[in-house]
């Protein structure tokens, strides 16, 4: 063994306790990335699902569901499935937390002097740039199902994932923080995730629905996330304005439809809110 | 300026009925070692999440590096490090990714993480192992690097939770070896828990905790000086037969102790004779020895501690929620 003398590191520099706090969220953001970079396979395996609902079942339907006019309901599900990914991927990045619980080291990252909210924050942050990455990659197949490589449209879809997945993550950390196991992870799925993403029009479009069907669309918030990606794409195929109405009829309160922007804030809205009853979970002394 | 390391006053944790720990008072200077002796279940891990801010007291109070636990949570746990019973390292990520993530979260300044690094991983033995994924680590090595992530930030005192806990007797010894290097290039205090009383040898002040109440706090040495008396342990035909007859021919008090007749007397090499001389109860086997840690247990406390595990793991077994858990 060799002989090492050590000193005592540096007093620490009198920092400001916001830059700490910066750190600490930088921090726990980076760790999810490393993780997310380092584990091709979760990334190949987070595809396959969109693929084949985007290639099979899109395929299968579309001779019954788009007569004519050579377009594809492929095209029609292609931001469903965008969702889709965003979706999956967000809630399970924010689920790992209940593995880091499992694991023990939540306890690492709750013992430090840090407010709880830079940790939450990170986290959500780190998940929600894991999942806007993940569906990133499913854009990527646009040219595949007739949707134009359109930088404006891409940029917006892009900014629209990331604040759904961030919504998203943050819905997810707050379940995780009532979650003791890992098992507790389908029911999760089962209750929570597939409801939304059935009911949130990514792969049926909201149009001509019966009235029950459309009242929960209208209350699962996933539709709100949807539609402003589906508007992006439609703005950019050209197709019959008929079928363009029964395809994208966005959301509709009493007969008016509300406006991307609208929509958005109310995402934006979820997110703020979910954070903050997330963050206050996470804060309760121990 | 000799200022104590931790100051416990009446130091108290209750859960519903269960007092966990009941007024506990001592002081630890600072670069002492010192450890919390007592079988599981007896307060010892109550005690270190108290004093780590991890768990409010009940009652009492405790400073730890000169704040107090409650009142200064965030100074206190800036300058304690923390290594627990359970493994809190993420498997993911490497061995030197697991020390970054510690030292931004804890605010080392950033010219010195690099370095800092270097040093705790060349102490533990793990320098070369730095890039590998710490899911390829061995039980031991992650103890180690538990125990240098738990020095990266420089801390005041460092609270050592069953350290060598599940780890082979070979592992053991190796991260003790780590410890006892510490204390002498670091100049740290240390609080650690253990049930292992050869473990406690190691320290310099003990204090012996049992059903949540200090029985005894000093030196190793002194502990067993206090105790005072040779151990004679018998193996023998008719133990119950042996014990009687301790008692009427030389007056002493024998207990059954993990199936050998043991008694403590002033010399045990000048006992033997005697007793072989005086007792009709054929003897299979004797051992004397010097007064250990175990006969100091068994002086404070009445029973060895293994005795004491093996109640208490009883005691478990005959809670109905434990039997309900284990019905198929």
């Amino acid at each position: 063994m060799t002989s090492v003398v050590v000193e005592p590191a540096p007093t620490r520099v009198a920092g400001g306790r916001l830059a700490d706090d910066a750190r600490a969220l930088r921090v726990v953001w980076k760790r999810e990335l490393i993780r997310f970079g380092r584990n091709r396979l979760r990334i190949v395996t987070a595809l396959v699902q969109p693929v084949l609902f985007l290639f099979i079942l899109g395929t299968g339907l579309s001779p019954i569901l788009t007569a004519g006019g050579g377009f594809s309901f492929r095209t029609f599900m292609f931001p469903g499935v965008v969702a889709m990914t965003v979706l999956f991927t967000s809630i399970f990045s924010a689920i790992s937390i209940v593995w880091d619980r499992e694991f023990g080291f939540l306890r690492e990252m709750l013992v430090a002097p840090v407010h709880r909210w830079s940790l939450v924050l990170g986290k959500c942050l780190g998940g929600a740039t894991v999942a806007t990455i993940q569906g990133a990659i499913m854009l990527a197949l646009a040219g595949a199902v007739g949707v134009p490589y359109s930088p404006p449209m891409l940029a917006a879809m892009v900014g629209e994932m990331a604040l759904t997945a961030f919504a998203l993550t943050a819905f997810g950390v707050l379940v995780a923080s009532r979650m003791a196991q890992v098992e507790s992870f389908q029911v999760v799925t089962q209750f929570f995730v597939l409801p939304m993403f059935f009911l949130s029009g990514a792969v049926f479009p909201l149009s001509h629905l019966p009235t029950w069907l459309g009242v929960l669309a209208k209350v699962d918030p996933l539709t709100y996330a949807v539609d402003p990606l589906r508007r992006a794409v439609f703005a950019h195929v050209r197709l019959p304005p008929a079928l363009a109405h029964t395809l994208d009829p966005g959301v509709t309160w009493a007969g008016w439809r509300l406006p991307v922007g609208l929509e958005l804030a109310m995402v934006a809205a979820a997110a703020l809110a979910m954070l903050l009853v997330a963050v206050g979970q996470f804060s309760r002394p121990d | 300026m000799t200022e104590a390391a931790i100051v416990v006053e009446g130091l108290s944790k209750r859960y519903g009925d269960l007092q966990a720990v009941r007024e506990v008072s001592f002081e630890v200077a600072a670069g002492e070692t010192f450890g919390f002796l007592g079988p599981n279940g007896a307060g010892k891990s109550t005690t270190i999440s108290m004093l780590c801010t991890l768990s409010a007291p009940s009652g009492g109070r405790a400073s730890v590096a000169g704040f107090d636990v409650v009142s200064a949570r965030a100074e206190v746990r800036r300058r304690i490090g923390l290594v627990f019973q359970d493994t809190t390292l993420d498997d993911y990520l490497t061995a030197a990714e697991n020390l970054r993530f510690h030292a931004e979260l804890y605010g080392v300044p950033r010219g010195a993480v690099g370095a800092r690094m270097a040093q705790v991983l060349e102490m533990v033995g793990l320098a070369e192992r730095r890039d590998s994924l710490v899911r390829t680590f061995s039980g031991g090595m992650k103890r180690r690097l538990e125990i240098a992530r738990g020095l990266l930030h420089s801390p005041r005192v460092l609270f050592l939770d069953e350290p060598t806990v599940g780890l082979d007797p070979q592992t053991r010894a190796h991260i003790w070896s780590y410890i006892n290097q510490l204390k002498d290039k670091e100049r740290i205090t240390m609080f650690l828990t253990t049930h292992y009383m050869d473990e406690a040898e190691y320290c310099d002040r003990i204090a012996i905790i049992d059903h949540g109440t200090l029985v005894a706090v000093d030196t190793p040495e002194a502990l067993k000086a206090s105790v005072g008396q040779d151990r004679v342990e018998l193996v023998t035909d008719d133990d119950q037969a042996a014990i009687r007859a301790l008692g009427e021919r030389f007056a002493l008090e024998a207990k059954l102790s993990e199936g050998a007749v043991t008694v403590h007397v002033p010399s045990g090499a000048e006992f033997v004779p005697r007793l072989f001389a005086g007792l009709e109860v054929p003897v299979r086997s004797v051992k004397v020895a010097r007064p250990t840690l175990d006969d100091v247990f068994m002086t404070y406390t009445g029973r060895t501690i293994r005795d004491a595990e093996a109640g208490a793991a009883d005691r478990l077994r005959a809670s109905p929620w434990m039997r309900a858990r284990r019905r198929p």
